[in-house]
């Protein structure tokens, strides 16, 4: 390399001739020469060449998407993106020094403090990685608490999210067991769920809505047949603006993404997992805590607390591994919930319901379609059969320009010919039109 | 010392939200498209003009520090500048608006970045194979676990221990652990692995060894390559925890010096920002005899195309939902392309550059356990310290107030009263030299002067141990024993 003025001064000062004797003590056996990779570019350049690069993607702005399945398009207002790009948010690291850190510790117990009113539970963690993430660390909590060796899921969960679980699992040795879903309503079989409450089960994950969209209404019953077990819902956070708290109904622990509140898509990530539990259980939970304290002036503070609980600290002991965790979207989640505010929140999700019913109807009474598929409630998504393939009408809608939703014939083989859609308050009637013409093309 | 951090009063945002809202807008049924029985009847969240979230969030953002602020030697966290136009792309709507799902037709831009920053981490790190999917460094730990586990169970092998140094990192054990491996902690000889332990260690129950080096002293293990042999030998793989990977750049790789599976922190070695905590990532690379067991799916190309494959039937599965943290990718790749070949190479000469500089600049001051050449970062000992009364914690606080982030300190757990330093390449002769001035300047001061440091800070040392007491962890939790438990106003 080039020697500045001030390298020379530091290798004279270190009494070293050159800047490979920094390195003089890696065995010559294990050295390279350099790295085979293309020469740096200056930033314009770069710019160029990523927009370009970048250019062939359709975001969801370009053409009308009608994905969900655990990342959702919804409006982020502009100051979220001003306050979480501030730079002495994005550039700090984990508040290790509490006293210069405050802010962003207090911006993490405001996020605790809206996920905490939201679910209805006691403690919600700093974040976990995602809702995959949040789920597996939640069976192995649950196993930790209950301390079966066996992890009931309900089928109507994604799978993608079903994967995760069973990679968590797996360390512990639990084995992960389904239980099925009503063919009419898409919600819990009760009578399945009732015949493998065995001794061995830690507990028993579902979701409201559900991953086929239906709002779970048996959460009472299903509290009553786990008696001591855990019961770990799964929610979307924004559908919680308008929906009954898990806390409510007895949930031990609750997780979600709030990647609905105030982060962009990003192809499906960074999001941010959301984890919450009882304050009984909360020396078992995964995560950082933050928590309000005073500082030696008798100021209201906050700092990371129960650490003892943490990789850090207990080493092969720790409830979990998880270090860095998604801080940062913790930050937009509270700015994205304190700028919509209650009443707007509560606007944004019954926009997201009547677009939901709006959308389904229209595509219900087209011919060859039904909407939706099951007898529930939903929220924002819901399944549509068709008589013709799906794969066929997904890559005829494609062609007119609309992303149509996923389709799940290969994902869940009982269902028939089904497609996942989900729609938002960023679908204006002219994207649903757009995608109604098109479906009424392609019959 | 002229750093003061801002002191705002900022009350919680949920702070006067007590008194009553206006009423309902609408049916919280929504005229039936929900039942009673499933509509919640409070929501305490707060209503605030745009106007005062802003305020609320500059203000906090003022009593927080970055590496924006200044110079943070956060050891083994790598805390460089973070170049803007990496925060820039992931802005643009070809970034961030596109849905994982979406037809790979619809995001073959983003699939082409996935498959070069792969390739590009397979020359870095000496590699055959990547998958971008873990979220984080320790995500990628757990990922290299199970990677270890299929393998050793495709050969029809149980192997029940893992072993780690005792200066490892806590997520090592802790990641070890949640894959269900016991963990064996062997004891370091003169700061580095002690071979003949690990020779009479390591069994046929060995499943794996996990290394970093340099390790968490900053030295570089020279019996790397006597100890993978010994590993091997015994049918055990090397696992490389890449959070020192800011050392050696060009000059030696994990795959060189024989490591089978290695993670890398995008947010540490390529400059992805922190984020306060995350996000990070933490993709894993793999000598081809551990290709198939990587995450579904990989991306493949053929021709101009990029395509998803998810037929690998050996494939230990998923550890996240989707690709993995994608705009955390974007901004390493942009990194990677504004570098270099040669810049890399570069950013890790600079970066040792400046840690042995600090450290023959600052060791007179402590004392310096394993006084040889360092890597990135160094360990002092504070023991010094003692003589006059004070620990290490004083003098990390004291440099609070001089406008410095502190060190990690007490760790790793061999060195005692232990101060780690990692300057980084991003930081000037000039700003080192201001560093040892303040550390100087700092060790002549008044001893209660650092007891009862920091000053100059948003708050002052906190009751730590109250808060582990009265887990006041939400605003609701407040409410309910915030006053009971003594629990003081916002106010400065």
């Amino acid at each position: 390399m080039a020697l500045s003025e001030c390298s020379l001064e530091m290798l004279q000062y270190l009494k070293l001739k050159s800047v490979n004797d920094l390195f003089s003590d890696i065995p010559k056996d294990v050295r390279i020469n350099g790295l085979q990779l293309p020469d740096g570019l200056p930033e314009i350049e770069l710019r160029r060449e990523l927009e370009a690069m970048m250019s062939v993607n359709k975001p969801a702005s370009s053409q009308p998407t009608f994905l969900g399945a655990g990342i959702y398009n919804h409006f982020i207002p502009a100051a979220v993106k001003t306050i979480m790009m501030r730079g002495e948010f994005i550039t700090s690291y984990t508040p290790y020094q509490p006293e210069i850190s405050q802010g962003m510790l207090q911006s993490c117990f405001e996020y605790q403090s809206f996920m905490a009113e939201l679910t209805g539970m006691d403690v919600v963690n700093a974040s976990m990685y995602d809702a995959s993430t949040g789920l597996g660390e939640a069976v192995l909590m649950a196993h930790r608490i209950s301390g079966g060796d066996k992890f009931l899921i309900s089928r109507a969960v994604s799978p993608e999210k079903k994967l995760v679980a069973k990679i968590y699992a797996k360390g512990a040795d639990i084995e992960l067991i389904e239980v099925g879903y009503d063919k009419g309503t898409g919600l819990v079989d009760l009578q399945d769920l009732k015949s493998k409450l065995t001794d061995e089960v830690a507990g028993f994950y579902f979701e409201t809505p559900n991953f086929f969209g239906p709002i779970e209404t048996q959460s009472q019953e299903i509290r009553q047949m786990l008696v001591n077990r855990m019961m770990v819902v799964g929610v979307n956070p924004m559908a919680l603006a308008l929906l009954r708290p898990p806390g409510d109904y007895g949930a031990d622990i609750v997780v979600g993404d709030a990647q609905v509140f105030g982060s962009p898509m990003n192809l499906g990530g960074p999001t941010i997992g959301v984890f919450g539990c009882r304050s009984e259980h909360v020396r078992k939970m995964p995560g950082r805590i933050i928590g309000m304290t005073n500082d030696i002036e008798g100021r209201r503070s906050y700092c990371m607390t129960l650490q003892t609980r943490e990789q850090h600290i207990r080493r092969s002991k720790a409830t979990s591994n998880i270090c860095t965790n998604e801080a940062l979207l913790a930050v937009a989640t509270a700015a994205y919930l304190a700028l919509v505010g209650r009443n707007g929140l509560r606007e944004i999700a019954r926009k997201n319901i009547e677009n939901m019913r709006s959308l389904s109807s229209r595509i219900n009474s087209v011919k060859g379609f039904k909407a939706p598929r099951f007898d529930a409630y939903h929220f924002n998504e819901f399944i549509i059969t068709s008589e013709s393939d799906p794969v066929k009408i997904h890559k005829a809608l494609l062609s007119r320009g609309v992303h149509g939703g996923l389709v799940l014939d290969q994902r869940f083989p009982e269902l028939g010919h089904s497609s996942l859609y989900a729609t938002t308050e960023m679908h204006t009637k002219q994207d649903h039109d757009k995608l109604i013409s098109a479906l009424e093309g392609i019959r | 010392m002229t750093y003061h951090q801002a002191v705002h009063d900022v009350p919680s945002l949920f702070e006067g939200c007590e008194t009553p809202l206006p009423g309902e807008r609408f049916d919280p049924t929504l005229g039936g498209m929900l039942p009673a029985s499933l509509v919640r009847s409070e929501l305490d969240i707060p209503d605030l003009p745009e106007r005062d979230v802003v305020q609320h969030f500059v203000n906090l953002s003022q009593m927080n520090f970055g590496v924006d602020n200044g110079l943070y030697p956060l050891g083994s966290c790598t805390m460089k500048y973070n170049p803007k136009v990496c925060d820039e792309v992931v802005g643009m709507r070809t970034v961030a608006d596109i849905h994982p799902l979406q037809d790979p037709s619809t995001i073959q831009g983003a699939l082409r970045l996935m498959y070069e920053l792969e390739k590009m981490l397979c020359e870095i790190g000496g590699v055959d194979a990547v998958t971008l999917q873990p979220a984080a460094g320790a995500h990628g730990e757990f990922t290299g676990m199970h990677l270890v586990r299929a393998f050793h169970e495709a050969n029809g092998e149980k192997r029940k221990e893992v072993i780690v140094p005792d200066t490892a990192h806590g997520t090592n054990p802790a990641s070890a652990a949640m894959v269900g491996y016991d963990v064996l902690e062997l004891p370091s000889k003169d700061g580095c692995v002690d071979v003949e332990a690990v020779k009479s260690s390591v069994s046929k129950d060995t499943a794996a060894f996990m290394l970093t080096n340099p390790n968490t002293l900053g030295l570089f293990e020279k019996d790397v390559c006597e100890i993978a042999g010994t590993l091997h030998d015994a049918g055990a793989l090397l696992y490389y925890d890449g959070a020192n990977l800011n050392a050696i750049m060009g000059k030696t790789s994990p795959g060189k010096m024989d490591f089978d599976i290695v993670h890398f922190n995008l947010h540490k070695t390529f400059a992805t920002p922190h984020g306060g905590g995350g996000p990070g990532a933490g993709p894993v690379g793999v000598k081809k005899r551990l290709e198939e067991f990587l995450p579904v799916p990989r991306i493949t190309n053929q021709g101009e195309e990029y395509l998803l494959d998810y037929d690998r039937p050996k494939s230990i599965g998923k550890v996240r939902a989707f690709f993995g943290n994608f705009a955390v990718l974007v901004r390493a790749y942009t990194y990677i392309r504004m570098q270099g070949g040669k810049g890399l190479v570069s950013v890790s000469e600079n970066a040792v550059l400046n840690s042995n500089y600090l450290m023959e600049r600052l060791k007179g001051n402590f004392e310096l356990p394993y006084g040889q050449l360092r890597k990135h970062e160094f360990v002092l000992s504070g023991r010094p310290l003692k003589a006059k009364g004070l620990r290490t914690l004083d003098f990390a606080k004291r440099l609070l107030d001089y406008g410095y982030h502190a060190p990690t300190i007490y760790f790793p757990l061999i060195v005692e009263e232990a101060l780690m330093i990692e300057p980084t390449e991003t930081e000037s002769k000039e700003a080192l030299d201001k560093f040892v001035d303040a550390c100087e300047q700092i060790l002549k001061e008044d001893p209660e002067l650092l007891k009862s440091a920091p000053r100059n800070t948003a708050r002052r040392r906190l009751d730590e141990a109250k808060a582990a007491r009265d887990m006041i962890f939400s605003w609701k939790a407040y409410q309910k024993k915030g006053q009971s438990a003594g629990q003081g106003p916002p106010s400065a």
